[in-house]
C-alpha cells in the first residue's frame, strides 16, 4: 500500500501545492531552531552570569530597592497575550483565513511589544533614579547585560513584525512569506520562554536571595 | 568618555600610525614595526595594482566576490586563510629571533614582543585554522553529501565576509594604532580600561565579535546543510567519515561560539560604558571570564581538530585502496570527543584557586580524552595495515601526523594531571605542547586535504616533487622549533616572555630559531608548489574528476565540478558509494533524463556586509561615534532591503545540463584508466582503473 505523503508543515498548507516548498521551508525552520539553541547559550550564560553575581552589590542598591512586582506583573502578562495574538496570526495562516487577518494579529502583537518596552524602559529609569544603573556593581552589571538583552530581542521581533507585515502587503502569502511566518512566531514564543526565565530568576530569585 | 574622544575623528590621530615613532625615536623596534605596517601597505598596493593592470576587477567582481557557490566560498576561505598564515608564521620567526638573540632582552621592547603573541595566537586560531577548516568544509560538504548547494547560501557568503572584515581589522591594527598585548585569551582585568585604556584591546574584541558572529552562522549553515539536504539513501551510517566530523564540529560550533561572544562583550561593555563584570572594584569577578572564555576555548580546538581527523581519515583510506577501518568507531570516537570537550575547560586554569576535588575532577574528565583519541589513531594504523600505500603528498603528511600527534597527545596527558600542571603550566612546555597538536593535527592535515582535493578543485594535480619537499620542511621545522621547547619549559622557562637571563637555556633557542626559519621555507616552498603546479598544469589535468581511485561522491563528478555540483542527484546505496559503483562497473551511468537546476543567484550582500562591519569596528576602536551609528542603520537597511528580495535563484536549463554531462561523459569514455603505479604521470587523466583486489 502506497503511504500518504507526509508533509513537515501542514500548518503552512504548502504541501499540496508543491513538495519543494514543503522541502524548502522545512530545512529554512530547522535552521532557525539550531539558530534559537545558539541564542538560548547566549542567554543561559548570561543567567549564570546573574546568579554568580547576585551577592555582588558593593554596597549598592539591591533587588529590594530596586524592583517593582507590580509593573513586571503588568509586563509578564503582556508578553503572555502577545504569545497569544501570534499564535492567532499562526492559526490564521494555518486555516487559510484572509491575508488581513494575519497582519492583523500582527498589528496587535506589535502594540503588545511596543507597551512592553514602554514599561520595561520606564522600570529601568525608575531604578536609574535611585542609583541602580549598571556602572555601579557587578549585580546591576549582570542585570543590566541580561534584561535589556532580552529588550533588545523584542525590539528586533517587533522590527520584523512591521518589516514581515509590509512584505505580506505587497508580495501576498507566497510560501517564502508563508515560512517566514512560522520563523517569526517561533523567535516571538522564544522570547517569552526566555522571559519566564527572567521573572523566575531575575525577579523572584534575586528578591529571594539578593 | 575622556576628552580626546570628542573630535571628529573620535581618539585617532597621528600619533597612531607607526611612522610618527620611528621618527621620533628611530630603533630597531620601531624599524620592525614599520616593516610590518610597509608589509600590509605594500600588500594592497601590489594586489590592487595587479587586479588593475591585468584588468580583473569584473571577473573578481562577477565570478568571485558576489557569487554565491558554496565551492567558490571555500576557495576564497582558503586564499584568505593562507594570506593570514603568512602574517602569523612571520610573527612566529620574528618571536623565536628575539628570544634567541638572547641572554638579555634582544632587539624588541616589552610591548612589541606582547602585541607579537597576541596577534600570532589571535590570527592562527581565528583566521587561519578557523578558515581553513571551513574553506575545505564549504568546498566539500555539499560535494560529499550529493547536494547542490549548502543549506543557506547567502548566508554562507555573509559568514564569509564577516570573517574576512574581522580579519583585516588585524591587518589594519599593523598600520593605524596597536593590537592588544593581553594574548589571545584577552584575560581581563589586564585588558580592562584601568589597565589598558589604548586601542589594542578593543582591535581584539571586535575581531572576535564579528568572526565569531560568521562563525556561529557558518556552524548552522553546515549542520542543516547535513542533517536536511543529504543525497535519497545517504543514511548517517553512510556518510563520509569527514562529514562526521563536520556534523560534530557544527555542533561544537552552535554551543560554544555562544561563550566567546558572550565573555568579549561584557569585556566590551567593562571598557566602554565603565560595566563591572570583570573589574577588580565594585564586584566584578574575572574568574566569570575564566570560565566562559575556556567554555569555548577547550570545545574550538577540537572543532578544529575534529576535521583534520576527517581529512586524514579519507586521506589514509584512499591511499592505502582500502576501506577505512573500524567506521562505526571512528564515529562513536568523534562524538564522544565533541561530548567530552565540553567537560573539560577548567583545565586551562587549574591554578586559579579551585578545590583539589574540582581539579581532579577535571584532570580525570580531560585524560578520558585520550581514550577516543587513541581508538582513532589505531584505527587509523589498521586502515595502514596491509593496504597498498602510496606515499603520496596527503599520506606523507598524514604519517607525519600519526607519529607526531602521539608525542603532543601524549604531553597532553601529562598536562592533565593537576600536580604537574601546577610545575609547567605557563611555561614554554605548555607552548611546546598546543603548537604539537595543532600543527600537527590541524595544519598538516589541512595541506593535506589541499594537496588532495586541488584536483577536484581546479582541474590539475599540484606538484608532487614540492608537494614532497614541503612535507619534509613542515615537519623537520616543526620538529627542530617546538620539541625544544618541551625542555626549555621543564627546565621552568616561562612562556611569553620577552628576556630570559639563564644562559643554560640559549642552545635550545637557537635550535629552535632554526627550525622556525626552516618553517619559513615550509611555507614559501607551498608557494613555489602552488606557482610551479600553475606552469606545468597541462600536463597535470584530470578533467575526468578521480584523480586518485577514491571512495566518496565528490570524486565522480567533473574536475572542476560544475556550478549545479551534479548534473543528476545520485541515489546512494553503500558507504563509499562511488567505490561500490566503480567495483560494480557502473561508476558513471548515463542518466535518461535531466531536470532543470535551480543555483543561488549572485548578490552583492556578503561583500556590502564584510566592508559596512570594517568600518564599523574600526569607528568603535577609535571612538568616532558618528560612524558608528551611522553604519549600523546602514548594515539593518541593507539586510532589511535584502529580504525584499522576492528571487534568489537562477535556473539553468535541462538542456544545457544534457550538454555539458554528454561531453563530459564522452571524455570519460574514450579516456584510458591509469592503475596506481602511473597515478603522478601525466598520462593520469582523472580516470581510475579500479584495484578491485585491494578494494575488497
Amino acid at each position: 500500500m502506497k503511504r500518504a505523503p507526509t508533509h513537515s508543515y501542514p500548518g503552512l498548507n504548502l504541501g499540496r501545492r508543491h513538495a519543494s516548498a514543503d522541502k524548502a521551508s522545512e530545512v529554512v525552520t530547522f535552521g532557525f531552531w539550531v539558530f534559537l539553541m545558539s541564542d538560548l547559550v547566549y542567554f543561559g550564560l548570561m543567567f549564570a552570569i546573574y546568579i554568580t553575581m547576585i551577592d555582588a552589590q558593593a554596597g549598592g542598591p539591591g533587588p529590594h530597592e530596586l524592583f517593582d512586582l507590580k509593573s513586571i506583573f503588568a509586563q509578564t502578562l503582556i508578553l503572555l497575550t502577545s504569545s497569544l495574538t501570534v499564535g492567532l496570526a499562526m492559526l490564521a495562516l494555518k486555516y487559510n483565513l484572509p491575508r488581513w487577518r494575519i497582519v492583523f494579529w500582527f498589528f496587535v502583537t506589535l502594540v503588545l511589544g511596543l507597551s512592553f518596552l514602554v514599561l520595561e524602559i520606564r522600570d529601568f529609569m525608575s531604578m536609574a533614579a535611585k542609583g541602580g544603573i549598571p556602572q555601579r556593581s557587578g549585580f546591576l552589571s549582570a542585570f543590566y547585560g541580561l534584561v535589556p538583552l532580552h529588550g533588545l530581542h523584542v525590539t528586533a521581533g517587533c522590527i520584523w513584525l512591521i518589516v514581515l507585515g509590509i512584505q505580506l502587503r505587497i508580495f501576498g502569502l507566497t510560501d517564502l512569506l508563508m515560512s517566514r511566518v512560522v520563523r517569526l512566531a517561533l523567535f516571538w514564543h522564544f522570547l517569552d520562554l526566555i522571559w519566564i526565565g527572567i521573572i523566575t530568576i531575575v525577579y523572584f530569585g534575586g528578591l529571594t536571595y539578593g | 568618555m575622556t576628552t580626546n574622544g570628542s573630535g571628529f575623528f573620535g581618539r585617532l590621530n597621528w600619533d597612531a600610525f607607526p611612522i610618527t615613532g620611528l621618527i621620533q625615536n628611530p630603533n630597531t623596534n620601531e624599524i620592525v614595526a614599520n616593516t610590518a605596517a610597509a608589509i600590509v601597505i605594500v600588500g594592497v598596493i601590489v594586489v590592487v595594482g595587479s587586479l588593475t593592470w591585468f584588468r580583473l576587477w569584473g571577473l573578481l567582481w562577477r565570478d568571485w566576490l558576489t557569487s554565491a557557490d558554496h565551492k567558490k566560498i571555500g576557495i576564497m576561505y582558503i586564499v584568505f586563510a593562507i594570506v593570514m598564515l603568512a602574517r602569523g608564521v612571520l610573527e612566529g620567526v620574528v618571536m623565536r629571533a628575539q628570544q634567541a638573540a638572547g641572554p638579555g632582552d634582544g632587539f624588541l621592547e616589552a610591548e612589541h614582543f606582547a602585541e607579537l603573541f597576541s596577534t600570532h595566537g589571535t590570527i592562527m586560531i581565528f583566521f587561519v585554522a578557523v578558515p581553513f577548516v571551513f574553506g575545505l568544509a564549504n568546498f566539500l560538504i555539499p560535494l560529499m553529501i550529493g547536494a547542490r548547494d549548502v543549506a543557506f547560501p547567502v548566508m554562507n557568503q555573509i559568514s564569509l565576509g564577516l570573517t574576512v572584515s574581522a580579519g583585516m581589522m588585524l591587518m589594519v591594527s599593523l598600520v593605524v594604532g596597536e593590537f592588544s598585548t593581553g594574548g589571545w585569551t584577552a584575560y581581563p582585568p589586564y585588558t580592562g580600561a584601568a589597565f589598558n585604556p589604548g586601542v589594542g584591546p578593543d582591535y581584539w574584541i571586535w575581531a572576535i565579535v564579528v568572526s565569531g558572529v560568521g562563525t556561529t552562522l557558518t556552524g548552522i549553515n553546515f549542520a542543516v546543510t547535513i542533517y536536511k539536504l543529504r543525497a535519497p539513501g545517504m543514511k548517517f551510517m553512510r556518510l563520509p567519515m569527514y562529514c562526521w566530523t563536520i556534523i560534530c564540529s557544527s555542533i561544537l560550533i552552535v554551543f560554544a561560539m555562544p561563550p566567546l561572544g558572550v565573555a568579549a562583550l561584557m569585556l566590551a561593555a567593562d571598557r566602554y560604558l565603565d560595566f563591572h563584570f570583570f573589574t577588580n572594584d565594585l564586584g566584578g569577578n574575572m574568574m566569570n571570564y575564566a570560565n566562559m572564555f575556556w567554555l569555548f576555548g577547550h570545545p574550538e580546538v577540537y572543532l578544529l581538530v575534529l576535521p583534520a581527523y576527517g581529512i586524514y581519515s579519507e586521506v589514509f583510506a584512499t591511499f592505502s585502496a582500502k576501506r577505512l577501518y573500524g567506521y562505526n568507531s571512528l564515529v562513536i570516537a568523534t562524538m564522544s570527543i565533541a561530548v567530552l570537550s565540553f567537560t573539560v575547560w577548567l583545565h586551562h586554569f587549574f591554578t586559579m584557586g579551585q578545590s583539589a576535588l574540582i581539579n581532579a575532577v577535571f584532570g580525570i574528565a580531560t585524560m578520558l580524552i585520550a581514550i577516543p583519541t587513541g581508538v582513532k589513531v589505531y584505527d587509523w594504523m589498521a586502515t595502514l595495515f596491509r593496504g597498498r600505500i602510496r606515499f603520496s603528498v596527503p599520506m606523507l603528511y598524514g604519517l607525519s601526523f600519526l607519529m607526531l600527534f602521539v608525542i603532543g597527545g601524549l604531553s597532553g596527558v601529562i598536562l592533565a594531571n593537576p600536580t604537574v600542571d601546577y610545575q609547567v603550566h605557563n611555561t614554554l612546555f605548555l607552548v611546546a605542547h598546543f603548537h604539537n597538536v595543532l600543527l600537527p593535527g590541524v595544519l598538516f592535515g589541512l595541506l593535506a586535504g589541499y594537496n588532495y582535493w586541488f584536483p577536484k578543485a581546479f582541474g590539475f594535480r599540484l606538484n608532487e616533487f614540492w608537494g614532497r619537499v614541503s612535507v619534509a620542511l613542515w615537519t623537520g621545522g616543526f620538529m627542530l622549533t617546538f620539541l625544544p621547547l618541551y625542555f626549555v619549559g621543564l627546565m621552568g622557562m616561562p612562556r611569553r616572555s620577552f628576556s630570559w637571563e639563564d644562559p643554560s637555556f640559549h642552545p635550545y633557542m637557537i635550535v629552535a630559531v632554526v627550525g622556525a626559519l626552516i618553517i619559513l621555507a615550509a611555507l614559501l616552498s607551498v608557494v613555489v608548489q602552488l606557482w610551479v603546479s600553475i606552469r606545468d598544469r597541462e600536463k597535470a589535468r584530470v578533467p575526468v574528476g578521480d584523480p586518485w581511485d577514491a571512495h566518496t561522491l565528490e570524486w565522480s563528478i567533473p574536475a572542476p565540478p560544475p556550478s549545479y555540483n551534479f548534473a543528476i542527484i545520485p541515489h546512494v546505496t553503500d558507504r563509499d558509494n562511488f567505490a561500490a559503483a566503480k567495483e560494480r562497473g557502473n561508476a558513471y551511468p548515463s542518466p535518461d533524463a535531466y531536470e532543470d537546476i535551480s543555483v543561488p543567484l549572485n548578490t552583492g550582500i556578503g561583500f556590502s556586509l564584510c566592508v559596512l562591519s570594517g568600518v564599523w569596528m574600526f569607528a568603535l576602536v577609535w571612538w568616532i561615534w558618528w560612524l558608528a551609528a551611522l553604519v549600523t542603520i546602514f548594515m539593518l537597511a541593507t539586510f532589511i532591503a535584502w529580504t525584499f528580495k522576492a528571487e534568489t535563484e537562477r535556473v539553468i536549463p535541462a538542456e544545457e545540463v544534457r550538454k555539458q554531462h554528454e561531453a563530459w561523459l564522452d571524455l570519460v569514455h574514450s579516456s584510458t584508466p591509469v592503475d596506481r603505479d602511473h597515478e603522478t604521470a601525466p598520462e593520469n587523466r582523472g580516470l581510475a582503473r579500479p584495484d578491485l583486489e585491494a578494494v575488497t
